[in-house]
């Protein structure tokens, strides 16, 4: 019997740990003359974790930084003005919202003269008519829609990371991986032969992207906070709060899912204890 | 407990008289209620009525998504975004759904080892396996077109490789693959058919679980220790006992997929599904979801040709063949003992087994190259082998263990000498 187990218990035991050497075994594969991508860092998100939620003025800054900088590139179709000011995202006023939306000039055939105000049902304007005028104004390239960019990107993470990843509800790879993006442009190392009107960066696949280094210190003036405190004004801080932003973009309701979230599990946690109980009482007199 | 019948009280009343002519209620109370079951089922033996939870969960939820999703390939898409963003709700729903749908495979993977551990496929229950199994491959058709709806870039080039399956068959294969598509590449009228085909083949399953649970209830469950029943002694009624241990294992269940659809609803998904569905762009590795994994790991080992067979061809058919392999478990697993717990040769080829089911789950997430397709070849090996000689083999030469005398002795405490 022993024997039987111990087997099993082994052969179980070879399969992991081959597993585990498996991971960073092919983690190094790399083509030659191609420096490896590092690791994506993990970042200290507000909205990690099942007690994380959206930092409101975070996404406030992220939102500044995305209308500056960002969305002069890049559209968001799945962004409606009113989405500004719903509860759990940037959350402004519904005056600021309308005020903001009135600010761009909306194409409706139905108007006079084919343009009108915007309104807060309106979706975010995109900075190209069309997918030609994006390309021929980027180097051939469409600048990606941000709509859920943030879930269309990330990792893949090593062996026994993804397992612990189900508990600790790991979901911010697009997040970490836009930051180090943004802060991953760097000159390339001798011997790397950088494309015609490509940009070097460590964190893109291939490291050759098409997107200028998109922020630089000071572009974007922060809002002074009701304290009177300030953020840095830094690339650093900029690409954090942007990427916080698109994170909230992807997944709007996040803030409200969780609470729900927790009422859901005390309740079925409550309701197994009850019914176990039930069936304790129910099976008493069963031999079984 | 030895009376299941008389307990039954008469209605009266409307009831009477609904009864008198459509006996649903007396039904119920009789095949269901009153059904003896053994009394030694473990844990293991709730995963049938969780998987008949799931189901309704899938159902429900699905019916509600369908109201608002739209089978166009240039809207599936924002459609899917636009029930997480704007419906009532629909970001539950929408999370329940696809976390459910790998949850109900976790089940169905249980099930089916379950009655392969225990022998619950053995005489007198061909059928009931053989109705299971039918019900499993359509689950893998159902979760597969439903993979296929949200139109993002796994979706397109999952119909798209899984669709080009049929063209490895020798001169039909390609007016095949065209009419599954509706055109020469997947597009619209593929959408179309696939959505269709989404809605309809959960009802169908849930016609063959009518008839599965008809198919077990004939011969009566079977149990751990794989003896017969003997005697009312060694049976209980459904309800309350049954009823009580399957809503609680059913609640508890639930646990893990709230957790996952409140707290990570897209943990299990693939984040090139949120990139929309691009023809010109193939994504730099197509990898289905974890519950195909083993068998996507099946179709890519063969990378050989054998005789006149090409390596596709050939791939398609072992690939087919670990399927159909599990309709024809009874007669290859011909022990008279049912009961892996008497077997002891079984068992360790059986966790072997289920090791190299796990294996092959691994192996389907990573690129095929070095050591990775050895791997894969030795795990499909093992896989066909266990099957077709192993089991074979083992119910001729084996010794089992000696059986309890009956189910009532196998639970009572043992004897004071």
């Amino acid at each position: 019997m022993i024997h039987r187990k111990s087997i099993i218990a082994g052969l179980v035991s070879c399969a992991f740990i081959g597993l585990a050497c498996a991971v960073p075994a092919r983690a190094q594969v790399a083509e030659a003359g191609t420096p490896p991508v590092p690791q994506v860092q993990q970042q200290p998100w507000s909205f990690a974790g099942v007690f994380g939620r959206y930092d409101q003025n975070q996404l406030r800054r992220g939102f500044q930084v995305f209308q500056n900088v960002c969305a002069n590139c890049h559209s968001a179709r799945l962004l409606s003005f009113r989405n500004l000011e719903e509860p759990g995202g940037p959350a402004y006023s519904e005056a600021q919202v309308k005020q903001l939306a009135s600010t761009f000039q909306i194409a409706d055939p139905t108007a006079t003269g084919g343009k009108r105000a915007g309104l807060p049902s309106d979706g975010w304007p995109s900075p190209f008519a069309t997918d030609e005028d994006a390309r021929a104004a980027n180097g051939g390239v469409v600048p990606p829609d941000w709509s859920v960019l943030a879930k269309a990107r990330g990792q893949e993470r090593p062996f026994p990371q993804w397992v612990f990843d189900f508990f600790t509800t790991y979901q911010e790879g697009g997040p970490d991986y836009i930051f180090a993006l943004l802060n991953g442009y760097q000159d390339p190392p001798a011997g790397f032969v950088l494309p015609q009107g490509k940009f070097y960066n460590a964190y893109f696949p291939g490291h050759a992207i098409a997107m200028p280094p998109p922020l630089s210190d000071g572009t974007v003036t922060y809002a002074v906070g009701p304290n009177g405190e300030k953020a840095p004004e830094t690339v650093e801080q900029y690409a954090r709060d942007v990427s916080a932003f698109m994170a909230w973009l992807s997944e709007p309701g996040l803030n409200g899912r969780k609470e729900a979230g927790f009422r859901v599990i005390a309740f079925l946690l409550l309701f197994a204890v009850l019914l176990y109980l039930v069936k304790r009482r129910i099976w008493e007199n069963v031999e079984h | 407990m030895a009376e299941h019948q008389g307990s039954h009280t008469q209605p009266v009343g409307a009831g009477k008289w609904w009864d008198d002519r459509l006996p649903i209620a007396r039904g119920v109370k009789q095949l269901i209620l009153d059904y003896p079951t053994p009394k030694n089922l473990n844990y293991w033996w709730t995963f049938g009525s969780i998987l008949g939870a799931m189901l309704i969960v899938q159902i429900a939820t699905g019916l509600a998504l369908s109201m608002h999703y739209v089978p166009n390939a240039g809207l599936a898409f924002d459609s899917v975004e636009m029930i997480r963003r704007d419906v009532n709700g629909g970001r539950l729903v929408q999370a329940v759904h696809s976390v459910g749908a790998s949850m109900f495979f976790l089940a169905l993977y249980i099930h089916l080892a379950r009655g392969m551990y225990y022998g619950s496929f053995k005489a007198p229950r061909e059928a009931l396996w053989l109705l299971g199994c039918t019900i499993f491959v359509l689950a893998i058709g159902t979760a597969f077109f439903g993979y296929v709806l949200p139109w993002g870039q796994m979706s397109y080039w999952a119909a798209t490789v899984i669709t080009n399956i049929f063209a490895a068959i020798p001169v039909v294969g390609e007016p095949i693959m065209e009419w599954l598509r509706g055109g020469f590449a997947v597009d619209n009228p593929t959408l179309n058919r696939f959505f269709s085909f989404h809605y309809l083949l959960p009802f169908v399953i849930g016609g063959i679980v009518v008839l599965h649970i008809w198919a077990l209830h004939v011969p009566g469950n079977n149990n751990p220790t794989g003896v017969e029943v003997r005697s009312s002694r060694d049976t209980i009624s459904f309800s309350p006992y049954y009823l009580a241990k399957d809503l609680f294992a059913v609640v508890v269940f639930l646990i893990p997929v709230a957790w996952l659809a409140f707290f990570a609803p897209d943990i299990l998904g693939h984040a090139d599904n949120f990139i929309p569905a691009d023809p010109l762009v193939t994504p730099p590795e197509i990898v289905p979801e974890w519950y195909f994994l083993p068998f996507y790991a099946i179709l890519r080992a063969i990378d050989f040709p054998i005789w006149f067979i090409d390596s596709k061809l050939l791939g398609v058919i072992i690939f087919g063949a670990s399927i159909v392999v599990l309709f024809f478990l009874p007669w290859l697993d011909r022990s008279r003992t049912r009961s892996g717990r008497y077997r002891p040769l079984f068992r360790v080829f059986f966790w072997i087994f289920v090791v190299d089911f796990l294996m092959l789950m691994y192996l389907g997430s990573r690129l095929p190259e070095g050591i990775y397709v050895t791997l894969a070849k030795l795990g499909v090996l093992y896989y066909f082998v266990y099957f077709l000689i192993i089991l074979p083999l083992l119910s001729r030469y084996e010794t089992p263990r000696p059986l309890p005398a009956s189910i009532s002795e196998s639970v009572l405490p043992p004897a004071r000498s």
